[in-house]
C-alpha cells in the first residue's frame, strides 16, 4: 500500500491501480488460452480458449495451424479418427510429432476415447462423429471444461464455442499447365461464442513454406 | 627373474567352433563339417582336415577336396553362448576365469597351484574334471598368457598338459616363427626386416619397437618376450533376470492371467533394480495348453515398471482385438525376459519429476488396453516417393524405426505439404475439355489438358488451373515392387487443390490441400 500512498494526486493513484488491474488481467488471459501463431492472432481475437470446442469446416490446415504454437510450447496434442491427416503438413506447421498422439480408429468407443484423450492432452483434433446427441455433447463439454483441454472438431458440432468456416480459398503459383501450388489466401468467417452476433470475417495468407 | 606371481594357466578346447556348431545343430559327428565366414573356411573338423580342408580355403575348393563336407555359416554368438557352461564348470574348480576368446580362457596359476599342491596337479585336476563333463581340454602353464597359450596349442591328445618351467618362457617362445603373432599387418613387415622368429623380435629394444610400431608393436613385443600379463575383467557369471508364471490349470481369461503374471513381473523388476538396472525392452513368451508358443518383443519409451509389464502381457494376449478379446486357447505359461537393460542411472527422473509426461503415458497405456494394441500410435515422418509412404505410425510404446527421410527421394513434391493425405488413394476421373479421357504419352506429356475432375461418384467439377505431369518412378528393376506414375496438381472450381496421380492409366487423388 505504501507505494500507492506515495502518490499525491487521485488521478495518478487511479492510473497506478488501473495499470495493476490490466497487468493482472493480461496474465489471466494468457492462462486461459493456448498460444497462437502470430498470423492467426487476427483471426481469433480472444485466442484459442481452454476447455471448449471449436468447430472448423473447410480446412484441415487451419486446425493444424491452430494447434502448432501450443505444440511448440510443449503441449501434448492428439488426433482422433482423422486417419488421412497429412503428417508432413503437421510437421511443416511446427507441430512436435513426438508429442502427438494418434488414434486412428476408436471403433464404437468414440466418447470414452475422446474423454480419456482430453484428460491428458491439451488439444485434440477430432473428426465430427456421424451422430452425437446434444446430451453427450454437453457431457463432453463439461469434461473439457474441467480438464481445461480444447477440442478442435473438423466439421459440425452442436455446442461449439466458436465456429470457423472457410468462405473462400484461392491459390497462387499454379497456372494453366505450369507452376506449382504456392501461397494460399483464405477468407474465414469466425463466429465466437453462441451469441447471435454477426460472424466476423478475416483474411489469412498461408505461405507455402512455414518453417525457415 | 620372473616370480611365480605371473604364472598363467591357459585352458584350450581344440576345434571349439566345430564343437559348438555340432552342439547347436545336433549333427552326427561322422560327417565332416566346415564353418564358413566371409566365403572362406573359418574352422573345420578333424576328419575334414584329414581330407585336406584347412582354414582360409575358399568354400568351393574345400568342397572339391572333401565332397561330403557339410558347410555351415559361422556364428560367433553360438560360439560364445556354448562356451558359457564350460566356463561355469571351470569356475566350480578355480575362481577368476578370463575368457580370451570362445574356446580359450586363462586363469592365474598361482592360486590353483597352491591349493592343489603344484601346477602339475592343478592342471591334471582341471583336465580330469572337464573330461568328466565330456570336454576334451588341453592346458598350458607358462610365465605369460601368450606363452601358456602356445604351450597349450603344442600339446597333443595323449599328453594334454604342457608346463613351461619358471623363467624359461622366453626361451620356449624364441624358436617359434614370427607368424605365430597372428597380426596380419605387423608380421609381413617384421619378416621383411629379417626377423623370422619370436626370439629375433624379442631381442629388439622395447623402446625402439614402441617408437617404430606404436601400441600394436609394443603389444606384439610383450607377447614375444613373454612379458604380457593377464588383464581385463574376470568373467562374472551371468544373472538370469527372466521370470515366468505357470498356471495350473491353464487360464483363458486375460485379467486372470494378468493377475497371475503380476508377481513374476514384480520380482523381475525388483531383481533388475537391485543390480542397478532397468529394462527398456522385453520379450514375452506365451505358451498355451495346445503347445502353441507366441513370442513378441516390446519396448518402452522410458523403462518398464512392474505394471507396464503386466500391461504388455495383457496387450499381447488381447492382440489387436480390444478389451473383449482373449487368447485363442488356455494359457499355461508366461515367460518374461528382459531383452535390453540399461543402468538405472541413465533413467532417473529429474528433481522436479516428469509428472505430466508420466500422466500422459499412464492414460495412453490405459487407452491402449481398452482399444487393443496398435490403436494408439505416435506418428513420425518416413521416407518414400509416395505421400502415404512418408507417414509412419508406430504403436505407442514401440520403438520408432530409423527414418529414411534424409535420403534424396527424387520425385517428391514442392511445399506446401497437403494437409490431407489419403492412406488409400481415392479413385477419380479426369477428363479433357471435350470429355475425352486423359493419359500421359511416352514423351511424358498429357494427351489433353485436364478440364473436368470427378472424385468417386460425385459430379464432375471444372478444373480452373493445373500443372503436370510430374513423373514418379520407383524400383524399375524390381518387377513386383516397381511403380511408375504421373502427378498433377489441380484446383477445382470451388478453390480446393488436389494432388492427382495417374498410375496404370487410372486416375486417383493422392492428397488434398485443404
Amino acid at each position: 500500500m505504501s507505494s500507492v500512498a506515495a502518490f499525491e494526486s487521485p488521478a495518478s493513484v487511479r492510473q497506478a491501480l488501473q495499470a495493476r488491474i490490466s497487468s493482472m488481467q493480461s496474465t489471466r488471459l494468457d492462462e486461459d488460452a493456448f498460444p497462437l501463431l502470430p498470423m492467426l492472432r487476427a483471426v481469433l481475437g480472444r485466442g484459442l480458449r481452454r476447455g471448449t470446442v471449436y468447430s472448423i469446416s473447410g480446412s484441415t490446415s487451419l486446425a493444424l495451424a491452430l494447434v502448432a504454437a501450443a505444440s511448440q510450447s510443449g503441449e501434448w496434442c492428439g488426433v482422433l479418427d482423422v486417419p488421412d491427416l497429412g503428417l508432413e503438413a503437421a510437421a511443416g506447421w511446427g507441430i512436435d510429432l513426438d508429442r502427438l498422439v494418434w488414434v486412428a480408429d476408436p471403433g464404437d468407443r468414440w466418447m470414452s476415447t475422446v474423454g480419456s484423450m482430453a484428460d491428458v492432452l491439451g488439444l485434440v483434433i477430432v473428426r465430427a462423429p456421424a451422430r452425437i446427441t446434444s446430451a453427450e455433447a454437453s457431457r463432453l463439454l463439461a469434461r473439457l471444461r474441467q480438464t481445461r483441454s480444447t477440442m478442435l472438431v473438423l466439421g459440425e458440432w452442436p455446442q461449439s464455442e466458436s465456429q470457423i468456416r472457410v468462405v473462400s480459398s484461392t491459390w497462387t503459383g499454379l497456372g494453366d499447365g505450369y507452376g506449382h501450388l504456392a501461397d494460399r489466401h483464405l477468407e474465414l468467417e469466425v463466429r465466437q461464442g453462441q451469441s447471435a452476433g454477426p460472424p466476423r470475417r478475416s483474411r489469412l495468407r498461408v505461405p507455402a513454406e512455414m518453417m525457415p | 627373474m620372473t616370480s611365480t606371481n605371473a604364472r598363467v594357466l591357459v585352458v584350450w578346447l581344440p576345434d571349439w567352433p566345430i564343437i559348438a556348431a555340432r552342439r547347436r545343430l545336433e549333427f552326427s559327428t561322422e560327417q565332416p563339417l566346415a564353418l564358413i565366414h566371409k566365403g572362406v573356411v573359418f574352422a573345420c573338423s578333424s576328419d575334414a582336415r584329414a581330407s585336406g580342408v584347412q582354414r582360409g580355403l575358399a568354400v568351393r575348393e574345400a568342397q572339391l577336396r572333401c565332397p561330403e563336407l557339410l558347410v555351415v555359416a559361422y556364428d560367433p554368438q553360438v560360439d560364445a553362448r556354448a562356451f558359457e557352461p564350460v566356463v561355469a564348470s571351470l569356475e566350480d574348480l578355480v575362481p577368476g576365469v578370463r575368457i580370451l576368446r570362445p574356446g580359450l580362457c586363462a586363469i592365474r596359476a598361482r592360486g590353483p597351484a597352491r591349493f592343489y599342491g603344484g601346477e602339475e596337479r592343478a592342471a591334471s585336476t582341471i583336465h580330469q574334471a572337464l573330461a568328466r563333463a565330456d570336454i576334451a581340454a588341453r592346458l598350458g602353464i607358462a610365465d605369460s598368457v601368450f606363452g601358456a597359450e602356445r604351450a597349450a596349442l603344442q600339446t597333443s591328445g595323449d599328453s594334454p598338459i604342457a608346463i613351461v618351467a619358471v623363467g624359461t618362457t622366453r626361451q620356449f617362445l624364441g624358436p617359434a616363427p614370427i607368424s605365430t603373432l597372428d597380426d596380419s599387418t605387423l608380421v609381413p613387415v617384421l619378416r621383411r626386416l629379417g626377423l623370422h622368429s619370436l626370439g629375433d623380435f624379442a631381442a629388439l629394444d622395447r623402446v625402439a619397437v614402441g617408437a617404430r610400431f606404436g601400441q600394436a608393436g609394443l603389444r606384439a613385443h610383450d607377447r614375444a618376450s613373454a612379458t604380457d600379463r593377464l588383464s581385463g575383467a574376470e568373467h562374472t557369471p551371468e544373472i538370469d533376470f527372466g521370470a515366468s508364471a505357470t498356471f495350473e490349470p491353464a487360464l483363458d481369461r486375460v485379467d486372470q492371467i494378468a493377475f497371475g503374471v503380476r508377481t513374476a513381473s514384480e520380482s523381475m523388476i525388483d531383481r533388475l533394480a537391485k543390480s542397478g538396472l532397468v529394462c527398456t525392452a522385453l520379450r514375452i513368451t506365451v505358451t498355451s495348453e495346445s503347445g502353441e508358443r507366441r513370442e513378441r518383443s516390446w519396448s518402452h519409451p522410458h523403462h518398464f515398471s512392474a505394471a507396464d509389464v503386466v500391461d504388455r502381457v495383457r496387450w499381447q494376449l488381447q492382440g489387436s482385438g480390444g478389451v473383449t478379446a482373449g487368447p485363442t486357447s488356455p494359457v499355461e505359461r508366461v515367460e518374461l525376459s528382459p531383452a535390453r537393460v540399461d543402468t538405472s542411472a541413465n533413467h532417473e527422473s529429474g528433481l522436479w519429476g516428469t509428472s505430466l509426461d508420466e500422466r500422459v503415458h499412464h492414460a495412453l497405456a490405459r487407452l491402449h488396453s481398452i482399444l487393443g494394441h496398435g490403436s494408439v500410435s505416435t506418428p513420425s515422418l518416413g521416407g518414400g516417393r509416395f505421400l502415404n509412404e512418408r507417414q509412419v505410425l508406430v504403436a505407442w510404446g514401440d520403438e520408432t524405426p530409423p527414418a529414411k527421410r534424409t535420403l534424396p527421394w527424387p520425385g517428391s513434391i514442392p511445399p506446401p505439404a497437403p494437409a490431407t493425405v489419403f492412406s488409400e488413394p481415392r479413385p477419380a476421373d479426369v477428363r479433357g475439355p471435350n470429355g475425352e479421357p486423359i493419359d500421359v504419352d511416352g514423351r511424358g506429356t498429357a494427351t489433353a489438358p485436364p478440364a473436368w475432375l470427378a472424385l468417386g461418384r460425385s459430379p464432375a467439377m471444372k478444373v480452373s488451373s493445373w500443372a503436370g505431369p510430374w513423373p514418379v518412378t520407383q524400383r524399375w528393376w524390381d518387377a513386383d515392387a516397381r511403380r511408375s506414375a504421373h502427378r498433377f496438381q489441380m484446383i477445382d472450381s470451388e478453390g480446393m487443390a488436389w494432388l492427382m496421380i495417374l498410375e496404370d492409366h487410372e486416375w486417383a487423388a493422392e492428397a488434398r490441400y485443404d
